[in-house]
């Protein structure tokens, strides 16, 4: 795999850094500028994610190649609280306070893939791909 | 300040030329209403044109400095939204509801002009 970065998520100015990296990636990897746009969209929403429940995480970015397929892959990684109800967070207009309710769904709206994997006291981990087409 | 305030007669413009993080649109909020009063303002402009992203919370905040600015007795208008930026928060589900929006500087000062004049001095 080429290109390969990782942001530590601590403040909100990283919010910034970390889906720059990912339009410079989708870029690199051959996304349209449209495209690249819904991508740093999606990063800004999970890193902001990061920041308001858990206070601190990572984000990493990474091209991905499978057979003839090419793409980019995000990984938000944090160990803060965790989400207690999934099913809840990645409902349309759900927030506990903290936001408009639409970061979680509305990045799975815009990837190809999304997985989230999370348990009470364990952290965060938000998988995203998206495949150029 | 990370955004410049130019103030113009009264209008005053806001020209965001780069990123800004979270902290940064809060003060460009707090800034402005502060300065609507100070200068007695009927219009704010917003200009959004160097920004390649609007997510949830800037999004918030644009809509955050609209009702503020209206509660001080001014006009907020969102200029610049690029296509690309367009699109990508139709998709994730964001929007502007309730605040105007203009395609670029010379039409937001059309659009202030225009709600002024109907509304009067400090009025609407």
């Amino acid at each position: 795999m080429a290109g390969e970065a990782s942001v530590a998520v601590e403040r909100d100015a990283d919010i910034v850094t970390a889906r720059q990296k990912g339009r410079e990636l989708a870029a690199m990897t051959g996304f349209s500028s449209t495209d690249q746009t819904m991508i740093a969209l999606a990063i800004s929403e999970i890193a902001r994610n990061i920041i308001a429940y858990a206070q601190r995480g990572t984000v990493t970015l990474c091209q991905l190649q499978d057979g003839g397929r090419r793409g980019v892959q995000i990984i938000a990684r944090d160990e803060g609280p965790g989400i207690p109800d999934i099913e809840l967070a990645m409902r349309d207009g759900y927030s506990t306070g903290k936001s408009l309710g639409v970061g979680l769904p509305g990045a799975k709206r815009v990837m190809d893939e999304f997985e989230l994997i999370s348990s009470p006291g364990r952290g965060t981990t938000i998988t995203m791909r998206k495949w150029l087409r | 300040m990370a955004v410049p305030v130019l103030k113009q007669g009264d209008l005053l413009i806001a020209s965001i030329q780069a990123a800004l993080s979270d902290a940064d649109l809060v003060e460009l909020r707090d800034a402005l209403a502060d300065r609507v009063g100070r200068f007695r303002s009927r219009g704010v402009i917003v200009d959004v044109t160097a920004l390649d992203v609007l997510d949830s919370f800037a999004t918030r905040t644009l809509r955050s400095i609209a009702y503020t600015t209206k509660l001080r007795g001014a006009s907020t208008v969102v200029v610049g939204i690029q296509p690309d930026v367009a699109f990508a928060m139709v998709q994730l589900g964001l929007g502007l509801d309730g605040i105007a929006t203009a395609l670029d500087l010379e039409d937001g000062i059309a659009y202030i002009a225009s709600v002024t004049e109907r509304g009067g001095r400090r009025g609407g």
